[in-house]
């Protein structure tokens, strides 16, 4: 497929613009730009239907099912669209005056509100733009804290099978890391204690893990965190498999953050942005990002009076207009609501997990939360990999699952179908799998040679890693 | 099968160790686990290295490894023709492909690592990365 530059006929336009106003001085000739700008030169038709047979090529949640392990690919709601549309919320300038965005501060006010509700933290700042954003926001809390006692550890510990934004969050946070491992599926707990000492500044903790299984020790988890004068970060990523059934604040987490874009029902995955807000504990709130929003009779305000505030982590409020939509979607299902959430999307990975555990490799046989890992590693005399089956997946129209990650499963394969998605789905989706096992067989050149169907084929990654070409320059 | 006159590390480092020097690159199995290399950090000559402690990383498209220093010591020497070309590492790791090359400061170490046998028994048992 040509690319919109490639369409140009000189000439051509799609647009009238006004006369440039005269004004005086004007802007100063040194300026002035030079040379032309190299931008399309196409009609109105050629760019709307560029941009939808583009459209038509993608796979997304709204066309296909979508179980990328890890990130909750969920159908976001088309009514958060229309909310966040409404001229109220989508014309406001973040510097318009406190008085005249009440509504705004409230949704703020009253998102943090439901967020601290369900996951039994004190405090919630909105600002940070992801997860890994919320992570790093986290550390620097994290670090304010030990710094106000008069401590300054140097060490972060993380389990073997963390997001890798983790160790990421904590290397950027100046922090030195130390890694825990995993036995049967879980954390360590012996080896965790050979990694906590006064030196440990923060445990960061994904629960359920991102083998789909929750630390059923975190209570004991915390102790020993606690003990050895650390906060316990939650990494919120895997939230949707626990909402309305436990709360991370009660079992010992001080800080975390959520994934709006995840669980919250919010657009995800290059429709962005992203929203990554933190909660934490009561004896952590002073250091929270400024300005929080407060509330005083019916009138809502913005206060930066924090003298022990980490300091602004984004500029103005954060992403509101995501906020909003996750706003909706809480008022919207509700505390049941919220609850039926979790219940049906571990309910539909243990329904996909059993079906498939008679065709794949399932190294943690075991019941799952809302997502879980298979292994492709029994089709070694063929030669097929995990990769292979990912791009096979996309010939049949499925977005393609999460793999190689987690690390410590050879070959993985992480499937997350959530909640969103009817029986019917998960049963063709299963049956796809199984058909691709049969090919394996059969055939395993059409899995290795797969994608066969997509309008681009297998991608030479390795050279887009090392010699990246980010725009567009003209052929002469 | 894996060199014999090499030493081995369970993260899958070799060492081939020459009078007091030690050069550490990567097995095969490390290299066919990996696939595609994009990217080898390494450290700089001088940097002195603790045997089980990072000395750089590798980077392909699946993700990023570590790079566990065999041995203890100081870098004489780097090998910075497979980063032009990671291909090096790839097609041939024992030879073209070789990392570090290591001024060893206490070579009784090696006594810890691995002979080629047992290294093949680790591999056939842990089959992963």
């Amino acid at each position: 497929m040509e690319l919109i530059f490639e369409k140009t006929k000189e000439g051509r336009k799609a647009y009238t613009l006004p006369e440039p106003a005269k004004c005086e001085p004007g802007v100063p000739d040194k300026y002035l730009r030079r040379n032309l700008t190299n931008l399309p030169e196409v009609s109105e038709l050629q760019i709307v239907r560029h941009y939808t047979n583009l459209s038509k090529r993608n796979i997304g949640v709204d066309g296909n099912f979508y179980p990328l392990g890890s990130c909750t690919m969920k159908y976001n709601p088309k009514v958060n669209e229309d909310i966040a549309a409404l001229p109220g919320f989508a014309k406001l300038h973040p510097l318009q005056k406190e008085e005249d965005v009440q509504g705004a501060l409230k949704v703020m006010y009253e998102l943090e509100d439901m967020l601290k509700e369900v996951s039994g933290m004190d405090a919630v700042t909105l600002q940070p733009a992801a997860g890994a954003h919320g992570e790093f926001t986290g550390l620097l809390i994290a670090r304010a804290y030990h710094n106000s006692k008069g401590r300054t550890p140097t060490k972060v510990v993380v389990p073997d099978t963390s997001h890798g934004t983790n160790p990421s969050s904590a290397h950027i946070a100046g922090y030195h890391v130390v890694t825990v491992k995993s036995k049967d599926g879980n954390m360590d707990i012996e080896d965790l204690k050979a990694h906590l000492n006064e030196d440990t500044a923060v445990f960061m903790i994904t629960n359920p893990n991102t083998l789909g299984l929750f630390e059923k020790n975190i209570e004991e988890i915390a102790k020993l965190v606690h003990d050895a004068g650390a906060l316990m970060y939650m990494d919120g990523a895997n939230f949707n498999a626990i909402m309305g059934v436990t709360r991370p604040g009660d079992f010992g987490v001080d800080i975390m953050h959520f994934n709006l874009h995840k669980t919250f029902a919010t657009p995800h995955g290059g429709g962005g942005p992203g929203s990554g807000p933190v909660g934490v504990k009561g004896h952590l709130a002073e250091f929270l990002p400024v300005p929080v929003v407060r509330k005083k009779g019916e009138t809502y305000s913005l206060d930066s009076n924090l003298p022990k505030s980490i300091g602004k982590v984004k500029a103005f409020y954060g992403n509101f207009s995501i906020m909003l939509r996750a706003y909706c979607y809480l008022r919207m299902i509700g505390c049941e609501g919220i609850r039926k959430v979790s219940e049906m999307a571990v309910l539909n990975a243990n329904y996909m997990k059993e079906l498939l555990k008679k065709h794949y490799n399932l190294p943690y046989d075991k019941i799952c939360k809302h997502e879980f890992v298979l292994s492709i590693n029994t089709f070694k005399e063929s030669g097929v990999r995990a990769l292979d089956i990912a791009k096979r997946l996309l010939d049949y129209g499925y977005h393609p699952p999460t793999i190689y990650f987690p690390l410590i499963v050879d070959e993985a394969f992480m499937l997350e179908p959530t909640e969103t998605e009817d029986k019917e789905t998960l049963d063709l989706f299963v049956e796809t799998l199984i058909r691709i096992k049969q090919e394996i067989q059969d055939s395993p050149d059409t899995v290795k040679n797969a994608p066969l169907n997509t309008p681009v084929k297998r991608l030479d990654e390795v050279t887009a890693a090392r010699n990246p070409v980010l725009k567009y320059e003209k052929k002469r | 099968m894996f060199p014999a006159e090499l030493k081995y590390t369970k993260s899958h480092e070799y060492v081939k160790i020459e009078g007091n020097t030690g050069v550490f690159g990567i097995s095969q199995y490390a290299v066919d686990q990996v696939k595609d290399i994009v990217y080898i950090e390494l450290p700089k000559a001088g940097t002195e290295l603790r045997a089980g402690s990072p000395f750089g990383s590798l980077e392909s498209v699946k993700a990023v490894f570590e790079l566990m220093a065999p041995l203890s010591g100081k870098v004489t020497a780097v090998n910075e023709a497979i980063n032009a070309s990671p291909e090096a590492v790839t097609k041939n790791p024992y030879v073209d492909g070789w990392m570090v090359k290591v001024e060893l400061s206490n070579p009784a170490e090696a006594d810890k690592l691995m002979n080629s046998a047992d290294y093949q028994k680790h591999v056939e048992t842990e089959g992963h990365h």
